[in-house]
């Protein structure tokens, strides 16, 4: 069996990436990536929509989003409420582990 | 090639109409979709939900579904003729074929014998576990994927393929690798999908994890809480001596600052110890005697707020 070397790249948030990276990767398009900026899911490093640059975790994100479209033929403020739902759903269970875990 | 009821797993009749098998879809991805649900099996069974509904929704191969009759599911089972003869002479090679794939390459290749499209490949997730030990020291690991190849049929066969990968320092549960072009290859001339990999925390039995910080229970014995005592504690960068002052209480937590997880971007996280008070379970004849001296002579309640408490 062969085993690959392969180059890594870590989604994390001290890496950044452009928009047109941010689309090719995740399969939306620039329009759509545009009107999840508008509704907070996306929050770009920089103030300069010309050239907007982004964390590379947003990858996860996007990708989320672009299965919620597909999976459930959401449009994309459907995929944004889906997703500000689950960011709160995410922060909630991060608070309720914290209080499990320096209350024990 | 497994046999797999597609009809069975979206739980509709034979005869459904597409607004049914819609209908039923939906309902399963609600219920099973990994990014909305948290059932455990949720990531498996909504992949067979897709697939069946890939391809039931398609008139064409829900069509070259339906020539396949019933079987059991599971059951190993020889493909009709006319796929053998457009994919293969022989007819034995199917047996690391999916049979979503075969229906789809048997479909799509009747169109376009001709002009073939580009097609990107697949892009693939998988779970990979890791240890506090290595997102603190960093490490590198072999996973094992299995990807489709396409044969020259265009028909894509599941090959096992092992990847070495560094587990970077600092990374944290959740956190995705990406390895581009690793994910299933691209057809005619078509760009191949990438691989992520999940990194999921694996529960470490002396440490909690909050975020870069870390919480360790020390326990103490009653007279090192009460006269202080110095106590090795392990950390993930090794044993160091901790000073524990006279009169510690229970619950008490302990800083070690910066012996918690290394970060990325900013300092390191620090080490709780949460002190636990233990009580020898079966103490010697000595201890007993000298408790129940202690008992005898110590003036200590520990329940003298209760008093306060109470209404007259």
């Amino acid at each position: 069996m062969n085993i690959h070397i392969s180059e890594t790249i870590w989604l994390n948030e001290s890496e950044v990436c452009t928009i047109e990276h941010l689309a090719e990767v995740s399969g939306l398009s620039s329009v759509e990536l545009r009107e999840l900026i508008e509704s907070g899911v996306i929050t770009p490093v920089n103030q300069d929509p010309e050239h907007y640059v982004f964390q590379l975790d947003y990858i996860v994100i996007a990708r989320k989003a672009r299965r919620l479209r597909d999976d459930f033929e959401l449009n994309t403020q459907g995929v944004a409420v889906a997703l500000n739902l689950l960011r709160r759903i995410h922060e909630l269970e991060i608070e309720l582990d914290k209080l499990q875990i320096t209350h024990k | 090639m497994k046999f797999i009821d597609y009809y069975k797993v979206l739980g509709v009749e034979r005869t459904a109409t597409l607004a049914e098998i819609k209908q039923a879809y939906r309902k399963l991805a609600h219920q099973y979709h990994p990014d909305v649900s948290k059932n455990p099996e949720g990531e498996e069974k909504f992949k067979e939900v897709a697939e069946a509904y890939a391809t039931l929704k398609d008139p064409e191969k829900r069509a070259e579904y339906d020539k396949l009759g019933t079987h059991q599911p599971g059951e190993d089972f020889v493909p009709p003729h006319d796929w053998q003869e457009a994919f293969h002479q022989g007819g034995a090679a199917f047996s690391d074929v999916d049979l979503a794939d075969i229906i789809a390459a048997f479909t799509s290749g009747r169109h376009q014998a001709g002009a073939r499209r580009a097609r990107h490949g697949q892009d693939f997730e998988v779970p990979i576990p890791i240890t506090l030990e290595q997102i603190y020291h960093g490490a590198e690991v072999n996973i094992d994927v299995t990807l489709p190849e396409y044969d020259q049929q265009g028909l894509p066969h599941r090959v096992p393929h092992t990847f070495k990968v560094r587990i970077p320092k600092g990374a944290t549960n959740g956190q995705r690798l990406r390895l581009p072009g690793k994910g299933g290859p691209g057809l005619n001339g078509g760009k191949a999908g990438d691989l992520y990999l999940i990194m999921q925390l694996q529960p470490h039995p002396l440490y909690r994890v909050n975020g870069k910080d870390l919480y360790l229970d020390l326990p103490l014995a009653p007279w090192e809480a009460v006269l202080g005592a110095r106590v090795q504690v392990p950390t993930l960068g090794g044993t160091v001596e901790l000073n524990i002052p006279a009169g510690t209480t229970a619950a008490k937590q302990l800083r070690l600052a910066k012996r918690g997880l290394p970060s990325a971007k900013d300092t390191a996280g620090d080490l709780f110890a949460v002190v636990r008070i233990d009580v020898p379970k079966s103490p010697t004849e000595r201890e007993r005697e000298l408790f129940t001296q202690l008992a005898a002579d110590s003036t200590f309640n520990p329940r003298a707020h209760f008093a306060s408490g109470v209404n007259k």
